[in-house]
């Protein structure tokens, strides 16, 4: 009655190990020794009078270590993100302070906190290298792990009704539940946004790798540090080999990690037809097919969560109406009980503190804020239109010409790809001598780090129109003009919304980074918020630091609400495609 | 043949049970109420009901998905507390995980419970080798066609061995010939002993598929879900559908479900004047929600073979649930009536379909202003404004007071699809507005 299963059970005989197998188990025990290598310089004591060198040789080393730094960073956003995602989930009462939360966090800019961070992390370690690296890995945390959360915390509050009840009905275990159906529901969520987050993760990565606080220099051995010492020392050529590596790096992880996450990530998908287009991998499928990983898999793998999940299961059954996701369960009231009355007393706290600080302000100091608010406000609005200017003509193009797309679409992605700080050097060495280009230099700057967001998303709307749209605007001869307003941009509309929001986030983030910079001894300093919030921070004048932060907070969080989100709802009823 | 499985033991048992929630407004909307049923070992029961009768709520609270609001629910005559742990669901939408093959889907249950992989691997196998899945052990489920899904469906829930199976209409996903066959496959296994459970609660909105596999029949009726007959089926399986004895039991079905709604519909006062309508006193009626089109195509079917309801529906190939609505709506409006399972046209229906557009509009117009609650209060409230504009908040506010949130848009929805067609007022759908046309633009139907 009962048959083998003929695919497993001969794969696990055949044991016809290819040179394939070989060079992975190589790959691995190389991948473990780096890592090991590379953590053993994260110890000992910190040299506070290092300088990053600017040669070749070590730039292998560097390299190294600024990849540790960015995977320690992510997991721990991987690790947050399930927490907290997770609690919002299961507490309502907990959702509605942690949810708003994530909006606030998501615009506090990194250098706001950098001082703070740092000399906590310092006093902790003092005098050890760990806690500048520690400092340095939660700095880049922060700008990777709020979309990961949003996008978690979402795709569980979707994941369809009869799914839950089936998990409910056959009796899964917490432990079974978050394996079989809440992870594997938020899978796809997760891996596009820890492409992001790692994007986010160069970003900051190259600016905190050399720090000012308060008096202190803190700078590390690792990509960012070593382009903005090539930079100072006007190093073409080694400027040259830093952008070469970061581009090669990205790419590599690209091909070696995103990709094929993406591919496999595929089978997570909701919807039960098979995609025509899905993405493929060429490196996905090398694994799928090798013998080696599924022997491990089964061996190893299969048995050890089988036994993991047995003896949970074990201890938690008891109870199973504990796990109900109706939002008031004693589990989820408990939670949410905690959560609030934990945040509550922090957000009280942090509230006096911030009050006792703020006293220290002067009336002239207020005043610089307001007016710098106003004047980065009026930098990102002028980036964000010369950005329009150019991306929504040429993503048009680029979306309806299927050629145009194939050669130009790579290299875009590329360009998109390279963190715009890392740029910012380059960029000054030409920009310093032109008469009026220190004021171009801050908009420039922002724009590198928001057009291509829009840019994508301009070819991703035009290529959604769909192609009789545009046969019956031939049909009816409308005007060029005609045809531009009443079907191109009402069809790119909700992408080019989506787009927008993205990009602006960016160009707040990159204001920070883009007002006051000091370059070959000499300092560009346009006034605005973000000039306030950098010098504030190196200085160690916390109570300006502070207010610039709040202000630039509920600038950036009522913008959101007010103007991108309501833009956002009208573009999806009224401009969505019916297709 | 009835069958012949040892002395009935009662498995389940709801007394006085009650389901309401409360709406943000603080209103307390009822699904289901003063529910008392017994479900005993040996039997197939179907629970038939139109949407919205709570059909599903009721299977769920069974199944200790959902608790009950009032009432007590007993399994093996003890208060069920959690989940109720003899039971298993075949969900409509099949509810397989994506991710997991068949193989792995089916031993989903036996992994919660503990199972040994191998005791587990050698059941979940024998399971898809009885439901006729062999050789998709390692597919996924996009792979395979509904009716597979719907098997591995099955065999997931057999596969724990419940007391009591619970089917959420599983058939409906399905076309009608994967459905038929899977219905035979179900009862083939049930009628030869070929799988332990000892009791199966089918959902259904299809009257004869109810017929087909039942041993009892529970029709519900709605607003709110109640139960309206307890019908038990003696002819012995497989049930011929041309039999005589079968169709007078559909016949009787479709009468117990269309006929004491009328009562229901019926406004106590009609109100004549157009200009200034009475305030509602009593409830709203619940509008089904029916485009006057779908209401339009079905009079001009009526008109050459008015009569025998049953008849009528299996001949358009339409079930309950698509046609009760519309009926409901010809009622509503006064263009159809039945009695005794037959249905009619009345005088206003038969001029209405001789009528042109126009005119269709005109009696339309009429008895939406005569007999329609929610479309007399919509245009009180646009003359007694000055800009002869309201919002859609307004009236849902007030629907919200008697319908669930979702049940209220729902009726907002149909009364400005009537509204827009009878020329009544109009809607602005990004603003969320209705108003009144201004009165300088002609209007073609004006009288």
């Amino acid at each position: 009655m009962t048959r083998p299963l003929t695919p497993d059970n001969q794969a696990l005989a055949r044991s016809n190990w290819t040179w394939q197998d070989g060079l992975l188990i190589l790959a691995i025990v190389a991948l473990i020794f780096g890592i090991v290598k590379t953590a053993a310089q994260f110890s000992g004591s910190y040299n506070d009078q290092f300088q990053a060198q600017v040669s070749l040789s070590v730039l292998p080393s560097y390299t190294a270590q600024t990849l540790l730094r960015m995977v320690a960073a992510y997991l721990l956003s991987l690790i947050f993100t399930l927490i907290y995602a997770y609690i919002a989930y299961y507490s309502k009462t907990a959702s509605r302070v942690l949810i708003p939360l994530l909006d606030i966090l998501q615009s506090i800019p990194v250098l706001s906190i950098a001082p703070g961070v740092v000399l906590a992390l310092i006093g902790l370690f003092p005098g050890q290298r760990i806690g500048v690296e520690l400092a340095s890995i939660l700095l880049i945390f922060t700008s990777m792990t709020w979309n990961m959360t949003f996008s978690f915390y979402q795709s569980l509050s979707s994941i369809p009704r009869e799914l839950r009840e089936a998990a409910q009905v056959y009796r899964l275990s917490l432990w079974q539940r978050f394996w079989t159906l809440e992870l594997p529901s938020g899978v796809i969520g997760l891996v596009w946004n820890s492409v992001m987050a790692w994007a986010g993760g160069w970003f900051t990565l190259i600016v905190i790798e050399s720090l000012t606080v308060g008096d202190k220099n803190f700078t590390l051995p690792g990509l960012g540090s070593f382009l903005g010492a090539a930079a100072n020392h006007g190093n073409l050529e080694m400027i040259g080999w830093g952008l070469a590596d970061l581009i090669g790096l990205i790419i590599l992880i690209d091909f070696f990690l995103w990709r094929p996450l993406i591919a496999w990530a595929e089978k997570f998908k909701f919807e039960s037809v098979e995609t025509q287009n899905a993405p493929e991998s060429f490196v996905l499928d090398f694994l799928r097919r090798s013998p080696t990983l599924r022997v491990l898999h089964e061996r190893v793998w299969q048995p050890l969560s089988t036994g993991l999940a047995r003896g949970l299961s074990r201890t938690s059954h008891q109870d199973p109406l504990a796990f109900n996701p109706d939002r008031n369960s004693s589990l989820g009231q408990w939670i949410g009980w905690l959560f609030t009355s934990g945040l509550a007393i922090v957000v009280l706290w942090g509230t006096w503190e911030a009050v006792l600080l703020l006293r220290h302000l002067g009336w002239s100091d207020w005043q610089a804020v307001m007016t710098g608010a106003v004047l980065t406000a009026l930098r990102v609005f002028i980036s964000l239109i010369l950005s329009l200017v150019w991306t929504v003509p040429v993503g048009v193009a680029i979306g309806r010409n299927p050629r145009l797309a194939q050669v130009l679409q790579p290299i875009v992605q590329i360009a998109a790809s390279v963190p715009a700080t890392a740029l910012f050097p380059v960029l000054l060495l030409f920009l310093i001598h032109l008469a009026g280009g220190r004021q171009l230099a801050s908009i420039i700057l922002m724009m590198l780090g928001t057009m291509w967001y829009i840019l994508f998303n301009v070819i991703a709307g035009a290529q959604a129109i769909p192609a009789e749209l545009f046969e019956a605007a031939v049909v009816y001869k409308l005007p060029p003009i005609e045809r531009w307003r009443t079907l191109i941009l009402p069809g790119i509309f909700p992408y080019l919304i989506t787009g927008i929001i993205t990009a602006v986030g960016g160009a707040w983030n990159a204001s920070i980074v883009s007002e006051y910079i000091q370059f070959q001894n000499q300092t560009i300093n346009n006034p605005g918020l973000g000039s306030i919030i950098t010098q504030a921070s190196a200085k160690g004048q916390y109570p300006l630091l502070l207010a610039a932060t709040v202000v630039l907070s509920i600038l950036v969080v009522l913008t959101n609400r007010l103007i991108w989100r309501p833009l956002y709802r009208i573009a999806e009823e009224k401009y969505q495609l019916l297709v | 043949m009835v069958l012949a499985k040892t002395a009935k033991q009662r498995l389940i048992t709801l007394e006085g049970v009650n389901k309401s929630y409360e709406q943000p407004n603080g209103q307390q909307i009822t699904i289901l109420e003063s529910i008392d049923l017994e479900l005993r070992t040996g039997e197939i029961v179907a629970l038939l009901g139109p949407s919205g009768s709570g059909k599903s709520t009721l299977m769920r609270m069974i199944a200790g998905l959902i608790a009950p609001t009032k009432g007590k629910v007993l399994y093996h005559n003890r208060p069920l507390i959690g989940l109720n742990p003899g039971v298993a669901i075949v969900f409509q939408s099949f509810a397989l995980y994506p991710w997991l093959t068949v193989l792995e889907n089916v031993e989903l249950g036996l992994k919660a419970k503990g199972v040994l992989p191998d005791v587990r691997r050698q059941k979940a196998l024998q399971m898809i080798d009885v439901i006729g899945l062999d050789g998709f052990e390692n597919a996924y489920p996009k792979e395979l066609s509904g009716g597979m899904r719907q098997r591995v469906g099955f065999a997931r829930a057999l596969a724990v061995e419940p007391e009591l199976l619970c089917m959420d209409e599983p058939f409906s996903a399905l076309d009608v010939l994967t459905a038929e066959n899977l219905r035979y496959e179900l009862l083939d296994l049930w009628l030869e002993h070929k799988i332990p459970t000892r009791a199966v609660l089918i959902v259904t909105h299809g009257i004869e598929e109810a017929v087909i596999l039942a041993d009892r029949i529970i029709v519900l009726g709605r607003n709110p879900g109640r139960i309206r007959a307890d019908l038990p089926v003696t002819l012995s399986h497989y049930r011929d559908r041309k039999s005589p004895s079968f169709q007078a039991l559909v016949d009787q079905v479709y009468k117990i479900l269309t006929n004491p709604e009328l009562e229901e519909i019926e406004p106590s006062t009609p109100v004549f004047s157009v200009s200034e309508p009475e305030p509602p006193k009593a409830k709203y009626q619940s509008l089904p929600a029916v485009r006057i089109g779908s209401i339009a195509g079905f009079l001009e079917i009526l008109e050459d073979r008015q009569g025998d309801l049953y008849r009528l529906a299996q001949e358009l190939q339409l079930e309950v649930d698509d046609i009760l609505p519309i009926i409901e709506a010809a009622q509503l409006l006064d263009l159809a009536h039945i009695r005794e399972g037959d249905i009619n046209l009345t005088e206003t229906g038969k001029e209405f379909i001789v009528s042109g557009i126009d005119e269709r509009k005109q009696i339309i117009k009429e008895r939406m202003l005569n007999h329609i609650r929610l479309v007399q209060q919509i245009c009180t409230l646009l003359h007694s404004k000055r800009n002869n504009r309201i919002t859609e908040e307004l009236i849902l506010d007030i629907l919200e007071s008697y319908f669930s949130a979702q049940e209220a848009q729902k009726q907002l929805q149909t009364a400005i699809d009537w509204g827009r067609y009878a020329e009544l007022f109009s809607y602005d759908e990004p603003s969320g507005e209705i108003f009144l046309e201004q009165v300088d633009i002609p209007e073609p139907a004006a009288v």
